[in-house]
């Protein structure tokens, strides 16, 4: 699966009729079994670049186009992962992945549905939990269960927003783990495109860095390779001469941008 | 010794450890507030008593007391259309306002479903929901009235009027506030319509909906008595009207309190429900 993007503009028009000009010709070409991140500050528009990959989001101008088809909406193909976990409350974990499943692929019996429904719950710890409701478990569970979810469909594109961000150090260490590992063995899922605002984050989970820039700059700043052998081990890969190099040159670039902005 | 202390003294310093509180104390603010209601309804007699004195085509607290005694002596008494029971005419409006009101639900729900979570049929309802909303739901009666050529289907389809546009307002409002992260995820998954329905947008509506059916309940009690004093031939607004043609204002009064009663059963019931909701927006 392999994603393009092509010459995005979009804009939002604010209360004042002033307009904010948020993507400005974006290109972007996404190999398969690519893991890439975009980086950025607030308002860079990098939420929105992934809203219009996932469908939710119109473009004002260019396309996107996922094994060579123009996106027009959402598709099963893509699977989105939400910033604030986003299950509905009233409904169990189990229930939240099972109708998710279940309505993204009716193509699907609802038996493949349910065994999927339990692997990547089963996959992400939760499978003895999956009777509770959102509010009674930790964010850190209640984020699982939305990788869970996105996993269950089964897409060949992973879209993350900052998934990771509302949670602590720790929890957020283990779910990087998690979801390397269900990205790179236990799914058929093969690219990822991530929003993150964690440089540490994007270094050790990428294949490239997207930084991307405030308006009314270019939107894509610069494109990072970041040539770290899989796995990457978290304790070590921090000493490596590569991680710093990539590291600083991150720091740079987002900090010119600051004093730009 | 303490506690007397504190009775008389209601502004006395607190204990400074709260488990440490004598029992005694657990039951003190409850007492206190029903005492202090008892308070109020006893200066409202009062009050009522003196005006009554003053004119004396006005029933005084004794008889008006003494007539609800009487009345409730006997409410399901049926002695011809002329002379039922108070009992009898409230269970008839009861009636009529639940047979309004569940109609008024079944339409008004769907409705503000509809309204509230599509913009192009909130644009075309909301100016007629607008217009028809503050007019007084009587004047709807000779309308009714002709269609039905039936006295009781008219004070009916009255109460409908009356009950739908609060629970349509109330509906639409809940509907329209489903939060932006659930519509997104609707549409990534891409949830079918009654998916949508069932798991996004009715869970978001109902404790608004839950508060337009308790809203409406409350108009629709109150036009009740209204709709039956201009229809006549039956229910407790046909009673108050038929009192006061009989000159028995005692019964009148009466019947103000076993109003008021009913009313404020009603409204328990639905604050019940309103938080039965609610508890479990929280625990989710």
């Amino acid at each position: 699966m392999t994603l393009r993007i092509e010459g995005l503009h979009k804009s939002f028009t604010g209360r004042r009729s002033s307009t904010q000009h948020v993507l400005r010709g974006v290109d972007l070409e996404v190999a398969r079994g690519e893991f890439v991140s975009l980086i950025g500050h607030s308002g860079c528009g990098k939420s929105t670049l992934l809203g219009i990959v996932a469908g939710l989001t119109a473009a004002d101008r260019g396309r996107v186009l996922v094994d060579g088809v123009a996106v027009q909406g959402p598709g099963p193909e893509r699977a989105m992962v939400f910033q604030n976990y986003s299950l509905l409350p009233r409904l169990s974990l189990l229930a939240n992945v099972r109708e998710a499943v279940r309505s993204a692929r009716p193509d699907r019996t609802k038996a493949w549905a349910d065994g999927m429904v339990e692997r990547y719950l089963t996959a992400v710890g939760l499978w003895e939990h999956r009777e509770k409701r959102p509010g009674q478990v930790s964010g850190g569970m209640a984020q699982r269960a939305a990788v869970a979810r996105a996993f269950a469909v089964g897409p060949k594109l992973l879209l993350l927003d900052e998934p990771f961000g509302a949670l602590d150090a720790l929890t957020r260490a283990r779910l990087q783990q998690q979801l390397i590992e269900l990205w790179g063995n236990e799914s058929d899922t093969e690219t990822v495109l991530m929003v993150t605002h964690g440089i540490d984050e994007a270094i050790l989970l990428a294949d490239r860095i997207v930084v991307m820039a405030n308006p009314p700059q270019p939107s894509i700043r610069e494109v990072i390779d970041v040539g770290l052998a899989r796995p990457r081990d978290r304790a070590s890969v921090v000493d490596q001469p590569a991680f710093r190099t990539i590291q600083e040159r991150l720091l740079a670039v987002l900090g010119e941008d600051a004093v730009a902005a | 010794m303490t506690s007397i202390a504190l009775e008389r003294h209601p502004v006395a310093p607190p204990e400074p450890v709260a488990a440490d509180r004598p029992p005694r104390l657990a039951w003190r603010a409850p007492a206190a507030s029903i005492g202090w209601g008892l308070l109020g309804a006893a200066v409202t007699i009062a009050l009522w008593q003196l005006v009554a004195m003053r004119a004396p085509a006005l029933p005084t607290p004794a008889e008006g007391f003494g007539e609800l005694a009487r009345l409730l002596r006997s409410p399901f008494a049926n002695h011809g259309p002329n002379d039922k029971g108070v009992g009898l005419q409230l269970v008839t409006s009861l009636g009529r306002v639940l047979s309004g009101f569940g109609l008024a639900a079944a339409v008004g729900i769907p409705v503000g479903l509809a309204i509230g979570a599509s913009r192009r049929a909130w644009q075309a309802v909301n100016p007629v929901v607008q217009i028809l909303r503050p007019v007084s739901p009587l004047a709807w009666f000779p309308i009714w009235l002709m269609v039905w050529k039936d006295a009781g289907h008219a004070s009916i389809s009255v109460i409908l009027i009356t009950a739908l546009w609060p629970i349509v307002i109330n509906t639409a409002a809940g509907a329209a506030a489903v939060p932006r992260d659930h519509r997104n995820v609707a549409k990534v998954f891409r949830f079918d319509r009654r998916t949508y329905l069932r798991h996004v947008l009715l869970p978001n509506a109902l404790p608004s909906i839950v508060t337009g059916l308790r809203l409406s309940m409350g108009v629709a009690w109150m036009v009740i008595v209204a709709v039956e004093m201009l229809s006549g031939g039956s229910g407790i607004g046909f009673f108050v009207w038929d009192s006061y043609n009989a000159s028995n204002l005692a019964a009148v009064v009466a019947a103000i309190v076993l109003i008021g009663g009913v009313g404020v059963v009603l409204d328990f019931a639905f604050l019940r429900l309103a938080k039965r909701v609610a508890i479990e927006e929280v625990v989710a």
